[in-house]
């Protein structure tokens, strides 16, 4: 019963495929640091495929985050901190998506009152 | 009265049994989700703000993407420096490469402290203090509550570290490695959004 909170495998932490998971873990995050960084810098890409591309890299560096160095997916079941884990990402995405969405919507609406003023709306994005 | 109920049980986090320390690392693993709904609240009001500079400079004129680098790859270095130092406690009787592990972690947590200092300085003296724009606002907002996070991190590892040298590797000193290192980890994971939406997005 109680096992299903764990959330570090003791035995797991403490064999050598631990110590290669972190490894393997720094060595990929590396590569998904540096990779974005140089095609921003070089700017590879026109900016709709850097922003692409750049997301992609953090999604990737974030599981490689949660699979070699959290260990999640090496935890007893049923997978209470799983669970909880996914939980909290659907949350999270509901908050960011939305404040952006219900934002951009404001920001749609609420320029055209400006524009009547011959004023700018005040979120418009520089071009 | 439920709370009572809770406390009456045998759920005792962090005493007696390694049972207890895995209950206490599951209470610090739901922490550390509600503290990812805060930093994603927070991620949002700078995604919502980041084009409001107020005629003032944006991300692209502020920021030196060479350090930016070097800062991220010092925090990643750091946490993989602690995974080290958790596998090596896990074997129970290696304590003085624990303690070594753990200070270079910290010594790698305080050059980035010392580095986003250095860089918050520098805007503060230009003027770019958070009350220039809301973009400043919510830059500094986010930046500095991951910074405090980490400090609240290197604060805890000092403690950590003291406990480790004078009970040496018990149930209880590893459990509290395991959770540090949770927390450690979970703070690099943020800095990959920060270094991606605020710093790399900030610049294309």
């Amino acid at each position: 019963m109680t096992n299903n909170f764990e959330v570090i495998d003791e035995r797991y932490e403490a064999s050598h495929h631990a110590f290669k998971s972190y490894a393997i873990g720094f060595v990929l995050s590396l590569l998904f640091t540096i990779v974005p960084y140089f095609l921003v810098i070089k700017r590879l890409f026109g900016d709709q495929s850097l922003i692409l591309a750049v997301v992609f890299f953090a999604v990737a560096q974030f599981f490689v985050q949660v699979v070699f160095f959290l260990h999640l997916h090496k935890k007893s079941r049923p997978r209470w901190n799983m669970i909880v884990f996914i939980f909290t990402i659907l949350i999270v995405a509901i908050l960011v998506v939305g404040s952006l969405w219900v934002m951009r919507n404001l920001d749609y609406n609420m320029t055209k009152v400006f524009d009547l003023n011959t004023n700018e709306g005040y979120m418009l994005e520089k071009k | 009265m439920k709370e009572e109920t809770l406390n009456h049980n045998s759920f005792r986090p962090g005493r007696e049994s390694a049972d207890g320390e895995a209950k206490a690392i599951f209470g610090f693993w739901v922490y550390i989700m509600s503290d990812t709904l805060l930093f994603a609240a927070i991620f949002a009001t700078h995604a919502v703000l980041h084009n409001n500079t107020f005629d003032g400079p944006s991300a692209k004129e502020l920021v030196n993407m060479t350090f930016v680098l070097t800062e991220t790859l010092v925090l990643l270095a750091s946490s993989f420096a602690f995974g080290i130092a958790s596998t090596y406690a896990h074997h129970h009787n290696k304590k003085n490469i624990v303690l070594v592990w753990i200070s270079v972690t910290f010594l790698l947590g305080a050059a980035f402290i010392g580095m986003e200092m250095t860089e918050f300085a520098k805007l503060f003296q230009e003027g770019n203090s958070w009350q220039r724009s809301g973009f400043l606002s919510g830059f500094f907002t986010l930046i500095g509550t991951h910074g405090l996070h980490v400090t609240a991190g290197l604060i805890w590892m000092v403690s950590v570290f003291a406990q480790v040298l004078k009970y040496g590797l018990t149930d209880r000193t590893i459990g509290r490695i395991s959770t540090l290192g949770l927390f450690w980890h979970f703070l690099y994971i943020v800095w990959i959004f920060i270094f991606t939406l605020v710093y790399l997005m900030g610049v294309i």
